[in-house]
């Protein structure tokens, strides 16, 4: 029996079994080890927040796209990105219905206000945080010492930067493994790094974003901190900087798309947070300095158009 | 063997899907009672029938006379009688005109066809008119007139010939066979088309995945001065013309400029096998190796089919078609043309008919864009697609062209990675085909 109704289309024919979802999907699960690091070193609360800030933001976006009488897109998984990445940038000890809060901002005026996946502008989750640290500047400081109940600590970038008088710095082993005070899901350096190769692996993201933002805090933490490798060691593995330059810096709608453009975004990045930190009036500089260069992404992407191929040299 | 295996920057690697007939030797095709064989089956102007209804034909002799320099005469493939000169549809997706002829199935050869002796005693000149002559185009499926591309304008040094073995297309293998069944043909086409040209340097390239046609080719070409066979990466668009001639010799094609811009020739494999046989027996170009595959064929093969017989005859040899069919591609997966009737000639560019089921089929629904960049990192021009893309979705065509959309050699690497699954390449040809109206529009004035 002949089937006279052939599909009549443009090529190409076959397409990747690549999908949003599946990139989605992904960066969960490079997410997942350093959960576990912030549930293992900040108890059940953290998970609780975690859970909290991602049902309020896929709840968010179901009621953002059906106001805004759009298809309801959250099974493509972003917006569970965005709310486990709001937990993962406040303390464990934030009261609950804040991070609902975050999660809602990020969704809705962040991410769907500018027309959804792809168009926002800044990072959702990076909004979020801003919003909260500037609504809520104490609950969003309060910091916990992990394995300890209640006992309020500083960070160990508060140390560093004397915030923090009478608070001895923990030792690096405890900074890379995220035994120190700080945001949920930026402590532990280890557990970020094992979600990095994991990304790297699947070609999610590529290094040059995370290697060139890393790589400048490092080299400017060494000379502003006077030429001192310990103090480069504790700017490089403290703080955000693992979390942002990993799982936020590379967000795609946020960071350029040309190999060159997000290797000047990672350097930025870099150099912003290294200011923020060393000359700035606040001891984190992540997140700050990833909207900043957020907010550049559209003049860099411009500025760096890939050469063509086969383009020929203009005679001045 | 002592091989270079080389490549260009980006591209993409989708499933190769060559399994299914990648170790079947090429069969004759079953005789055609009847061959629709059109007068356009080249880029350039569409050849007039010299032929008319009711006229005797023999094989090899002459149907359609080549009208200007951008074009290409046309044979018949068997011996018989003209029954029809007149429109019929063809793979190109429109009606031009055919010349039908019923097979007395005796196949009686042309008086014209001869051989025309060794290389050695033809000069260049000669070899230049006998490819002309006999209907020779790509056969890589673009089915550019290789006359011309012999004839490059006097200000262009060439001095390299690449054959195109990469066979990068998904599912085809006919190039694959050809070169592991005919290698001396290959290579002899090569040196023909070298002194057609008077260089000295000729490359055949061919993908890692097929090392057996490596090992042929190579054995084939062994001893003889110029000829280089290389390995080419398996990945995609290796065949590519300026990514073959960048892969080869390093050169980039200048934008908007020709591969002789670059001092290179290139033509696939096919084509080089064509020139021998013309050479060798004197026989135009009348018949040709097509792969037909995919899952939607009961017992995919690699045919030997004469030019002209239809898409549906050729499928029945091949057990007909199976389940329910999505799409009839003429050609590979990325760059084929759908096919909406089965009642269609195969034709000098015909590599492949890949019938594809009706799950492969389903078009995806495109998504927002999350601007991962990954059309970015494979495109093998360096362009930004997305951008081009989103520019020609909203009209804006002039600004396309300032992204370079014309650079664009829509291979569909694009299209092929985006998770999304947006209508990228597409997109670009709509903007593509606006700029080139404009232009002309712009020019008439």
């Amino acid at each position: 029996m002949e089937n006279t109704s052939f599909k009549v289309s443009s090529s190409p024919h076959i397409r990747s079994g690549e999908t949003t979802q599946r990139i989605m999907l992904d960066v969960i699960i490079a997410l997942m080890p350093a959960l576990f690091a912030g549930v293992f070193y900040f108890g059940f609360k953290a998970l609780t927040l975690t859970v909290t800030a991602v049902v309020f933001a896929v709840a968010a976006e179901v009621v953002m796209q059906k106001i805004m009488g759009k298809p309801v897109t959250v099974n493509d998984l972003s917006a569970v990105v965005t709310g486990i990445l709001i937990a993962f940038n406040v303390p464990a000890s934030l009261p609950i219905w804040m991070v609902a809060v975050g999660s809602v901002f990020a969704i809705a005026i962040a991410k769907q206000c500018f027309g959804g996946l792809g168009f926002n502008f800044i990072n959702p989750a990076l909004a979020a945080r801003a919003m909260l640290l500037a609504s809520w500047p104490v609950d969003m400081t309060g910091w916990v010492a992990p394995r300890a109940d209640a006992v309020s600590t500083a960070t160990p970038l508060a140390i560093l930067g004397g915030d923090a008088t009478g608070q001895a710095l923990p030792s690096v082993m405890d900074l890379f493994i995220g035994n120190v005070g700080g945001c949920i899901g930026e402590t532990s350096a280890l557990a970020l790094l094992i979600g990095a190769a994991y990304l790297l692996y699947r070609g999610v993201i590529s290094h040059r974003i995370p290697a060139a933002y890393i790589g400048t805090v490092a080299v400017l933490a060494f000379l502003f901190g006077g030429v001192n490798p310990v103090t480069m060691i504790y700017h490089v593995f403290a703080g955000g900087l693992f979390l942002g330059a990993i799982f936020m810096a590379t967000d795609y709608s946020t960071s350029p798309m040309s190999a060159k453009g997000q290797i000047i975004f990672g350097i930025g990045c870099g150099m912003l947070t290294s200011i923020i930190r060393f000359y700035g009036g606040y001891p984190e500089g992540v997140s700050y300095s990833i909207l900043l260069m957020n907010l550049a992404t559209p003049l860099i992407d411009r500025y760096t158009m890939p050469r063509k191929f086969g383009e020929v040299k203009k005679s001045a | 063997m002592n091989i270079r295996t080389l490549t260009f920057k980006g591209g993409t690697h989708p499933p190769h899907s060559k399994k299914a007939t990648e170790n079947l030797p090429i069969e004759k095709a079953n005789d055609p009672k009847i061959v629709v064989i059109p007068m356009q089956q080249h880029i350039g102007a569409p050849c007039e029938p010299i032929v008319q209804v009711g006229d005797e034909v023999k094989v090899g002799q002459k149907i359609g006379e080549a009208k200007g320099f951008v074009s290409s005469p046309v044979h018949s493939s068997v011996s018989g009688k003209v029954v029809a000169v007149e429109p019929r549809l063809y793979s190109g997706g429109m009606a031009v005109p055919c010349v039908v002829i019923e097979s007395d199935m005796q196949y009686s050869v042309s008086p014209e066809v001869k051989p025309k002796g060794d290389i050695a005693s033809l000069s260049a000149d000669d070899i230049k008119s006998i490819i002309k002559e006999a209907g020779i185009v790509g056969m890589g499926g673009a089915t550019f007139p290789t006359h011309v591309k012999l004839a490059p304008p006097p200000d262009k040094k060439v001095d390299t010939v690449i054959l195109n073995g990469a066979e990068c297309e998904p599912y085809l293998t006919s190039d694959h066979r050809l070169m592991l069944e005919y290698p001396e043909d290959v290579v002899l086409g090569l040196q023909a088309l070298m002194k057609a040209l008077g260089v000295e340097k000729g490359y055949i390239g061919i993908e890692t995945n097929k090392p057996d046609a490596i090992e042929k080719v190579y054995e084939a070409a062994k001893g003889i001065d110029g000829i280089e066979v290389v390995a080419l990466k398996t990945k995609y668009p290796q065949g590519a013309e300026k990514q073959l001639i960048y892969a080869c010799t390093k050169r980039e094609v200048p934008s908007g400029g020709l591969p002789a811009d670059a001092g290179v020739v290139v033509n696939n494999v096919g084509t080089a096998a064509a020139v021998a046989k013309a050479i060798k027996t004197g026989m135009p170009l009348v018949e040709r190796i097509v792969t037909i595959t995919g899952a939607g064929v009961n017992q995919p093969k690699n045919l030997m089919v004469r030019i002209g017989t239809s898409f549906r005859e050729i499928i029945e040899q091949c057990g007909g078609l199976k389940g329910k069919v999505g799409k009839v591609i003429a050609g590979g997966p990325m760059m084929g043309i759908t096919q909406f009737s089965l009642d269609i000639p195969a034709i000098k560019g015909t590599s492949g008919i890949l019938v594809l089921s009706e799950e492969e089929a389903k078009l995806p629904e495109p998504s927002n864009c999350i601007r991962c960049g990954k059309c970015v990192e494979v495109c093998p021009i360096n362009l930004m697609p997305v951008n081009i893309s989103t520019c020609s979705l909203a009209d804006k065509h002039e600004q396309a062209e300032a992204l370079n959309a014309l650079d664009c050699i829509e291979c569909g690497s694009c299209s092929f990675v985006c998770p999304a699954k947006r209508p990228l390449v597409d997109s670009i040809r709509v903007s593509k085909r606006e700029i080139m109206a404009r232009r002309r529009k712009a020019q008439s004035k």
